[in-house]
């Protein structure tokens, strides 16, 4: 079951130009995609469309052939580019990572979540630490694909590393799909199978 | 006579801590910055890499005297050999002090970036605000444009400028490069060489470590809340080999372009440090000695280290 865009045009308002157009992608089932584009190029557009969160202009998003579902968890899930604006303020961090689901302990302790993180607010952790939430939080959810908008650009090293690993593993086991949204080619020619520079 | 300013930052033995309720009233205390020590020197770029969660933000927040009311803060920070005080924080911050913060949340929602990169320095400085804008690659009607319509790099190159354009003495940079393109992060860093070069300081909080080692002239490299070692950026273009801590090493070999290996285990939880040294837990060379106390700061080749078995 691919997950396609198929010619979509998209804008933010009728006054400005295109940031999407006759855009075409199709990510198979078990399939790690990398996108490359410079800043502005309207990547993150692309991963906030594949996702649901907007609709195009023109054309169509099709899970399988089909729209992406309207209710329950959607099986296309976006993980944000900034963690600090992607998790409820308000909320201790055990109730943000089941808002999907169940907590799972396995996935917990491979992304290497604290206990004591858990009854903390979002403002008490670094980024590097929320985006280990966000992360989880989306595996959790049992998607089959997975949209990465730049998830491990402010994650040192070795917790980047371990992430996609985390991540991978996961995908390998539920044959998920994974596109994942970068600046670094180094990283992509790691994780993914293809590569797509939208600049060249 | 004007005194010559050997450091224009200093940071001696540092510590921050954090008040918890637990259980009730009851109150615990989190310690998140241990014994830091750092000089910053006039002219140069002190880049400030290692663990996501060490404190590098904090570090950030507590010169600028910006933590919460439920920090504390011990030990003592010298800005131009005198003691920085909180009102003297308040002072500088914003003049002599820059900031470039990490979140872009930090952009105030409601009003066009153009005016607010142009900030409240009078005269207003547009001319070289849009001259720093066209280096960073922002396209002239960026200016015209609400912060929540740009996209993450065009954020944080608007969060750059606003702190270029102070003209600081200082500039601490907060994760300045995600969301950009590799030759926007070039000129970026590269604006922070030129203003560096004036005599000015720049420290420059990055997990994009190739890219630092260009432009920086010391790496410091942060774990569990203090520096395990500072080096010359040389050493860590050269690699593994003339890094003197396991840690650095280790962050070196996971990068994408190096191997891309994880070591096993996690930073500790700053609720439950260990005894002896912080990265003890996870060192494939611990003795005994290691988990008993911890190693003091050695010099080494030029930098400095806390490791027993660094050469």
């Amino acid at each position: 079951m691919p997950l396609e865009a198929k010619d979509i045009y998209f804008r933010y308002h009728k006054k400005q130009p295109w940031i999407l157009e006759n855009c075409n992608l199709k990510i198979d089932k078990g399939e790690h995609m990398a996108v490359l584009a410079p800043s502005g190029f309207g990547k993150t557009t692309l991963a906030m469309l594949l996702a649901g969160y907007l609709k195009p202009a023109k054309g169509r998003i099709l899970l399988d052939g089909r729209p992406l579902p309207r209710k329950g968890v959607c099986p296309v899930q976006l993980i944000f580019q900034h963690p600090e604006t992607a998790v409820n303020p308000r909320w201790r961090l055990k109730r943000v990572l089941e808002e999907s689901g169940g907590l799972r302990e396995e996935i917990r302790e491979s992304f290497g979540i604290e206990c004591a993180w858990l009854d903390r607010f979002p403002r008490e952790l670094s980024g590097g630490e929320l985006q280990r939430f966000c992360v989880a939080r989306a595996v959790m959810s049992g998607a089959d694909y997975l949209i990465c908008d730049e998830i491990s650009t402010m994650l040192d090293g070795i917790t980047q590393a371990q992430i996609w690993k985390a991540v991978l593993d996961e995908a390998e086991k539920r044959e998920m799909g994974i596109l994942a949204i970068t600046h670094n080619k180094h990283l992509a020619k790691k994780i993914a199978d293809k590569i797509i520079d939208l600049s060249e | 006579m004007e005194k010559k300013i050997e450091n224009l930052l200093e940071i001696q033995d540092l510590s921050v801590s954090f008040r918890m309720y637990g259980n009730g009233l009851e109150q615990t205390e989190l310690q998140v910055i241990s014994d830091l020590s750092l000089t910053v020197r006039p002219g140069e770029i002190l880049a400030i890499a290692g663990s996501s969660g060490s404190g590098k933000s904090l570090l950030a927040l507590a010169v600028l005297g910006l933590l919460p009311d439920n920090a504390a803060v011990s030990g003592r920070l010298y800005y131009k050999g005198e003691e920085l005080t909180r009102a003297w924080q308040k002072q500088l911050r914003g003049t002599e002090i820059a900031l470039v913060p990490q979140s872009i949340a930090y952009l105030d929602p409601l009003m066009r970036v153009g005016g607010q990169a142009d900030g409240h320095l009078r005269p207003k400085m547009t001319g070289k605000r849009r001259e720093i804008f066209d280096r960073l690659g922002l396209p002239k009607q960026t200016e015209r444009l609400y912060p929540f319509q740009l996209s993450g790099g065009m954020a944080r190159r608007v969060l750059v400028s606003t702190a270029l354009l102070t003209g600081a003495d200082l500039m601490i940079a907060d994760e300045p490069t995600p969301g950009m393109g590799l030759k926007q992060a070039l000129a970026a860093l590269q604006m922070f060489r030129d203003y560096a070069s004036e005599g000015k300081a720049v420290v420059l909080i990055t997990h994009d470590i190739d890219l630092a080692v260009e432009f920086a002239d010391r790496v410091a490299v942060f774990y569990a809340g203090t520096t395990v070692e500072t080096a010359r950026a040389s050493d860590f273009k050269e690699g593994e080999e003339a890094l003197r801590h396991p840690y650095s090493r280790a962050l070196w070999n996971a990068l994408p372009q190096n191997g891309f290996h994880p070591i096993e285990g996690f930073q500790p939880y700053a609720g439950n440090l260990p005894k002896g040294c912080l990265f003890a837990p996870r060192c494939p060379y611990k003795t005994e000695e290691c988990t008993k106390t911890a190693p003091p700061v050695q010099k080494i080749r030029g930098g400095e280290v806390r490791c027993y078995y660094a050469s």
